[in-house]
């Protein structure tokens, strides 16, 4: 199979340079290394999408997908999972879809550890709609829906992921390409919930790629994985300073779907 | 009023406060009355408590069919002393108090109570069933994969029993976060081929309305059982109402077909709960079975164990519903609208070509409504007195039928949406009277009837304090407007 195996009719349109279009080539790149290295049936893979810029990726992509309504994605992802355990089951979503409209399904997928996967294109701000503040949105930011500055702090996604109990939590950057497909592979690759934050500046209404371009880093390979305690810290490093990248969780336990079948 | 009717059947009522066991003793009586070859009808009226207040068990019992409890009691069984002094106003002259009894003693006094009055039963061959344990019934005689719901009055009982039913590769039940994890749960389930039903009390279902219409727009095959109580709001969580008829034919947001079915006792509520999952499967599209409190939870003996599998819908088809998992076949479902191959379009003319291949499927329904019991009708056919329900009030209807005064047609809309126009003008063309029997404040089944067919009933009997119609009361109202 060839990446371009998995293009669709279908026109791109999101801005010209959008971040988006980078995770929808590593995506490509992860899923064709994986059907040619014998460890996925394109079948089998069922990719879910909520609503915001990051559900276009639907049409974008040639294989199996499921376009649910506003920060519901994930109930779907699951129901589908438990239906058929053979699928690989992948979500997109966005910071506004499943950390404001849908976070409660978020938390509960984390906590029941569902087998599915959750790419959050996180560009910290309602783009599809013009440019409001949401959950992820630092303090003071000046969007259409708060002229005078958002009066409210942000949600750290990651650590709020860890205490919900996920058992695999990471963060890439978009402007990776390699680094992402990577990290979506490990994901894949995890049984159990996983919940992968890729950093996508929105570069029309909230461009932070300077800011991040400086900022970001890869933890080591040699990082403690297996630590909920040390993943925590890691995580919970201040942003505004340094944005650390990686797999900071990883843990084998039970999935709701064998549960369900026990 | 007929004495001699009053001389074949009895009515028992059990009173108590809630936890002390009113249902269970209730149930069992309403068992072994029909072991004993009787027909049962068995009430259940209940305060939203746990422990404490007062619950009452009511049910008539006679040789021949019994469609509704009466008010006036043979047997007052007395779990506490409070029950006494409620229930004095009910009790007929001469009838039997049963206090401080247990279980088996209470079984061998009505034992001897039907022996003294000389009361014996048929043949024992049904059970006593409540609407919502009929209902799910009806979902697994069609063959139903999963269950997804989220705790409400009245529709809880369908969760409870058929998670009891669970089997290692069969029938799941899960029971997410809320109503509208329920929904799109199940949407997903149902996108990797499983047949699947939720159900909730009318506020859960209020909850799924984004996703209800997802459901259209993807043409998911979908059962929703939605269960009446007394609204608005949360309202009266233990009690019945007839008032979400309106609610439920325009659920959803957009324009898209749907079909929904109101059963009208436990008989009906299998029949539509393995009707109903048929229909989504063969149309691709929501189902919608209207249940209320009455009907989910009161009891009544019929014969469901021994129907034959095609009078419920098992000869329907599934449609072609493509599933993931299948090679070289790419399955995109979407809730934007999209074209054949799920591809978001947003041109006028694919816009308008998309929205009629989905109403098409409305002519194929209105085609399979010519097969379907959309109506029924009781009592003297060819009257020109004709009296129009929906849903549980169907028992009190019939029951009151049997004080009639005149002959009346019974006339009982199963299917709200469609509904059946030609059938119900034809129904309806040589009538004078019409009254209109229902469990809401606006007369919603008036209005619908108006609405689709230009006719206006004559005469609207309607009840919203949240209770049941009492059947000698509703025959005496019709008697009087019929005089």
């Amino acid at each position: 199979m060839q990446q371009s195996d998995l293009a669709t009719k279908a026109k791109i349109t999101w801005c010209p340079g959008c971040p988006n279009s980078q995770i929808l080539v590593s995506f490509r790149q992860a899923v064709t290394e994986l059907v040619n290295n014998g460890s996925l049936k394109i079948e089998n893979l069922a990719a879910f999408a909520g609503i915001g810029c990051h559900g276009k990726i639907s049409d974008y992509i040639n294989v199996n997908s499921f376009t649910s309504l506003h920060g519901r994605l994930i109930p779907a992802m699951t129901g589908a999972k438990c239906a058929n355990q053979r699928l690989t089951v992948i979500g997109f979503s966005g910071d506004g879809d499943s950390l404001d409209e849908g976070i409660e399904h978020l938390v509960h997928a984390a906590k029941r550890n569902s087998d599915i996967n959750l790419f959050i294109h996180d560009n910290r701000v309602f783009a599809l709609t013009t440019g409001q503040f949401d959950a992820l949105s630092p303090k003071g930011f000046v969007s259409k829906s708060t002229p005078f500055g958002s009066i409210e702090e942000p949600f750290n996604p990651l650590l709020l992921m860890l205490a919900s109990g996920a058992t695999f939590v990471a963060r890439s950057y978009a402007g990776d390409m390699a680094g992402t497909k990577k990290v979506m592979q490990a994901a894949i690759a995890h049984k159990g919930f996983s919940y992968v934050d890729i950093i996508q500046p929105c570069i029309t209404f909230f461009d932070s790629r300077d800011y991040f371009k400086d900022k970001i880093y890869w933890i080591g390979e040699d990082f403690p994985t297996n630590d909920l305690k040390k993943a925590m810290e890691k995580v919970s490093e201040n942003i505004e300073e340094k944005v650390p990248l990686g797999i900071f969780y990883q843990m084998e336990k039970p999935t709701f779907e064998e549960e369900l079948y026990k | 009023m007929s004495k001699d009717l009053h001389s074949e059947i009895f009515t028992i009522g059990v009173g108590g406060a809630a936890g002390e066991g009113v249902k269970y003793v209730g149930t069992q009586i309403g068992e072994a009355l029909t072991a004993a070859g009787f027909q049962v009808y068995l009430s259940l009226d209940y305060p939203s408590l746990i422990r404490g207040g007062h619950n009452f068990v009511r049910l008539t019992a006679g040789k021949d069919k019994i469609w509704n409890d009466y008010k006036k009691l043979d047997v007052l069984v007395c779990l506490n002393d409070e029950t006494k002094e409620l229930h004095k106003n009910e009790i007929k002259e001469g009838a039997w108090m049963l206090e401080g009894l247990n279980n088996e003693e209470i079984l061998a006094k009505i034992k001897e109570f039907l022996k003294e009055k000389n009361i014996s039963g048929g043949e024992a061959k049904a059970e006593l069933i409540e609407g919502n344990m009929a209902f799910a019934k009806g979902l697994q005689a069609a063959g139903l994969d999963f269950y997804m719901a989220y705790p409400m009055t009245p529709a809880t009982s369908i969760l409870h029993y058929l998670a009891s039913q669970q089997t290692k590769e069969g029938l799941k039940v899960i029971q997410p976060e809320n109503e509208i994890a329920v929904i799109n749960m199940a949407l997903g389930a149902v996108y990797a081929g499983k047949r699947v039903a939720v159900g909730s009390a009318t506020g859960g279902f209020a909850l799924m309305q984004e996703a209800f219409s997802f459901s259209g727009m993807a043409e998911l095959p979908l059962v929703v059982a939605v269960a009446q109580r007394q609204g608005p709001a949360t309202g009266v969580p233990t009690r019945s109402s007839q008032s979400d008829l309106r609610f439920v034919i325009h659920a959803g947001h957009g324009e898209f077909p749907r079909i929904v079915i109101a059963p009208g006792d436990p008989e009906e509520c299998f029949e539509a709960g393995a009707e109903a999952l048929s229909l989504a499967w063969k149309f691709k599209t929501p189902v919608i079975v209207l249940l209320d409190k009455i009907l989910c939870e009161h009891m009544m003996t019929v014969d469901i164990e021994t129907r034959p599998n095609d009078a419920v819908g098992q000869g329907l088809k599934n449609g072609d519903l493509k599933i993931p998992g299948t090679p070289g076949q790419i399955v995109k479902v979407t809730s934007y609208e999209h074209g054949d191959d799920g591809i978001t379009v947003d041109k006028p003319e694919e816009i308008q070509e998309a929205m009629d291949k989905r109403f098409a499927k409305g002519k194929k329904i209105k085609e399979e409504m010519q097969n379907r019991e959309t109506i029924k009708i009781f009592g003297s056919s060819d009257s020109e007195n004709v009296v129009m329900f929906f849903g549980s009030t169907k028992s009190a209807v019939l029951e009151a039928a049997k004080y009639f005064e005149k002959p009346v047609k019974l006339l009982q809309i199963v299917w709200l949406e469609p509904f059946d126009v030609e059938k119900v003008k034809k129904e309806l063309s040589e009538a004078k009277n019409i009254i209109c029997v229902e469990g809401n404040h606006g007369g919603q089944l008036a209005s619908l009837i108006r609405e689709r067919t230009g006719i206006e009933v004559t005469d609207k009997i309607l009840k919203y304090n949240a209770m049941p119609f009492d059947p000698e009361e509703l025959a005496k109202q019709i008697n009087k407007i019929l005089k």
